[in-house]
């Protein structure tokens, strides 16, 4: 499906920027193609690979499209496919904007008064090993089968947890020393949160929003899956299946990844902007 | 031992006190422990620290000297006894900054850059830009990092990353300055150049200094007066005068001087008795 919030991806991506910092005598463009051109390499083997064996076997489309036929379709089929990406991802976006405001909004009212957090963080644990998409047949029944508000709630849902845990977690990493040190100035709270909590939770907010939008892609897309509107990639995958046009079906998650990767590289991105001194 | 409350009471030391950079008088600090238990930081602490004056507070780990420096600084409140710094509670001499202060660690802000950090306090207490970018630029010269004033805290070496706190810590030219073992975490070779870069500093700003260290030579290589505490309760069982000279006029070479090491042997003395000398038993005290 779409690029995982996996761990893994991150480290795999961090380094690049990394590097490119230092100075070297190598130009950035000459390290930029060093750094693509095999992993892309890699892949173009691999589909060719793929087209190989599908063609050479004789392995029937509803078993594996050959890539060729997906390329074909996604040609034929890009206006339809882009207004598909279109569609789930402004769903995922506004799922992700309404969980991140919420969830620093909470984070916020949690690190202030200590009530409220003993009362937030449990639910929130116990919310986030829920599948939210399980979700969706109820808020389907409840908000009617023709509006997007189920899917933008889902992906909500999905979005607030990594973000709300994540800044709570970053509003709390305030050094000892740092404290210390605004209270010899007599900083009030506002020149505090100001200049020393805000700037420590930053960081961690970036990580629960990178974390956040892959999950907001892939909630607003699953979310189809089980009704609802009709416009979005998730409900063209199921349909093109159904129709047993495979290789169309295929076309469509293409357009899934590509919309799972620009969630997760804008946010990544963000996250390497805000975290560059640390 | 506590005196009470000095407000408008005829006592005559309040206006003898304003002269003084710091007098501690009957300071206790009891920590709640365990199963109700207590444990006594400090008991029965008299020290003054007179203007202009470097005192170093050395002893072994756990005799209170970085809780008596927090207690000046009103990081801390004691729990019994009166403290005053320029005259004033501690409190107050806080909100009106009397004193600048460097921790063990730089605790630099790793999102702003040298310069940034070293207007800090001056930022937060509304100096306006052109007389803050004026301050920052000498405080750079001061401690030798001009060509470092746009760089950030994670490029700096650990000795680089001090000075900056240092220079933070005089933004505001306090009289008083408060550090609290701010070179334990650098190598001997750094640490002996910030020490006699130290020395020029307090020489240029004539600020009185309350410096925590567990280093013997460094306390006698920098004081006019170290004050020798022990643990368990943690209280101060000595005071010897070192008095090698004026700040200005330390340099490298004292480091050999026979003056030198008569004051390392008797801060030794103090702190582990006469017959522990030679073998240097040290109990977590630093005597290289």
């Amino acid at each position: 499906m779409t690029g995982l919030p996996d761990a893994a991806i991150a480290t795999q991506l961090a380094p690049p920027t990394e590097r490119r910092r230092r100075p070297t005598s190598a130009g950035p463009l000459r390290r930029f193609v060093q750094l693509v051109v095999p992993p892309v390499a890699l892949f173009i083997v691999l589909v060719l690979l793929v087209e190989l064996v599908v063609v050479a076997a004789g392995i029937p489309p509803f078993v594996l499209a050959s890539p060729s036929a997906i390329f074909t379709q996604f040609a034929l089929y890009a206006p339809q496919v882009l207004e598909a990406t279109i569609a789930t991802g402004i769903n995922a976006l506004i799922g992700l904007v309404i969980g991140a405001v919420v969830g620093v909004m909470l984070a916020i009212v949690a690190s202030f008064i200590r009530a409220i957090d003993g009362m937030l963080v449990p639910i929130v644990a116990a919310v986030a090993v829920v599948p939210i998409v399980a979700l969706a047949p109820v808020l389907y029944t409840l908000f009617g089968s023709t509006s997007e508000v189920a899917r933008i709630i889902i992906a909500s849902i999905a979005a607030f947890v990594p973000v709300f845990l994540n800044t709570l977690r970053g509003l709390r990493q305030v050094r000892p020393v740092h404290r210390d040190l605004m209270r010899s100035y007599a900083a009030t709270p506002r020149q505090e949160t100001r200049a020393v909590t805000i700037p420590s939770a930053l960081p961690h907010f970036f990580t629960g929003l990178r974390i956040a939008s892959s999950l907001a892609v892939i909630s607003a897309l699953v979310a189809e899956y089980f009704g609802g509107p009709r416009q979005g990639l998730g409900s063209a995958i199921t349909t093109a299946a159904a129709s047993s046009a495979y290789a169309r079906a295929w076309a469509f998650v293409i357009g899934a990844i590509l919309l799972g990767l620009v969630f997760f590289a804008l946010t990544a991105l963000i996250e390497r902007i805000a975290s560059r001194h640390r | 031992m506590s005196t009470p409350a000095p407000a408008a009471a005829p006592d005559p030391t309040p206006a003898a006190d304003a002269t003084e950079a710091v007098v501690v008088r009957g300071v206790e600090r009891i920590f709640p422990g365990a199963k109700g238990a207590t444990v006594a930081a400090l008991t029965g602490i008299d020290l003054t620290v007179h203007d202009g004056e470097f005192v170093s507070l050395i002893g072994p780990s756990g005799c209170g000297k970085s809780t008596l420096l927090r207690l000046i600084a009103d990081l801390d409140e004691p729990t019994a006894g009166d403290i005053r710094v320029f005259g004033k509670t501690a409190r107050r001499a806080r909100i009106d900054q009397a004193y600048g202060i460097a921790f063990q660690q730089a605790g630099l802000l790793p999102w702003r850059s040298v310069a940034a950090n070293i207007e800090l306090p001056l930022q937060l207490h509304g100096v306006g830009t052109t007389e803050r970018r004026a301050r920052v630029a000498e405080l750079v010269d001061l401690v030798g990092l001009t060509d470092f004033a746009r760089h950030y805290p994670d490029q700096l070496s650990g000795g680089m990353q001090q000075r900056v706190a240092i220079a933070r810590s005089l933004a505001e030219r306090p009289s008083l300055l408060l550090m609290d073992e701010p070179f334990g975490a650098l190598d001997e070779m750094t640490r002996e150049r910030m020490q006699t870069e130290l020395l020029r500093i307090r020489a240029e700003t004539g600020a009185a200094v309350v410096f925590v260290t567990h280093s013997i030579p460094e306390a006698v290589y920098l004081s006019d007066r170290v004050v020798v505490m022990s643990p368990r309760p943690g209280r101060i069982t000595d005071e010897i005068d070192v008095r090698l000279g004026d700040a200005a006029e330390r340099g490298e070479d004292l480091r050999e001087d026979t003056a030198f090491f008569e004051g390392v042997t008797a801060v030794r003395e103090a702190l582990h008795g006469p017959q522990a000398s030679p073998a240097g038993a040290a109990r977590g005290v630093d005597v290289r």
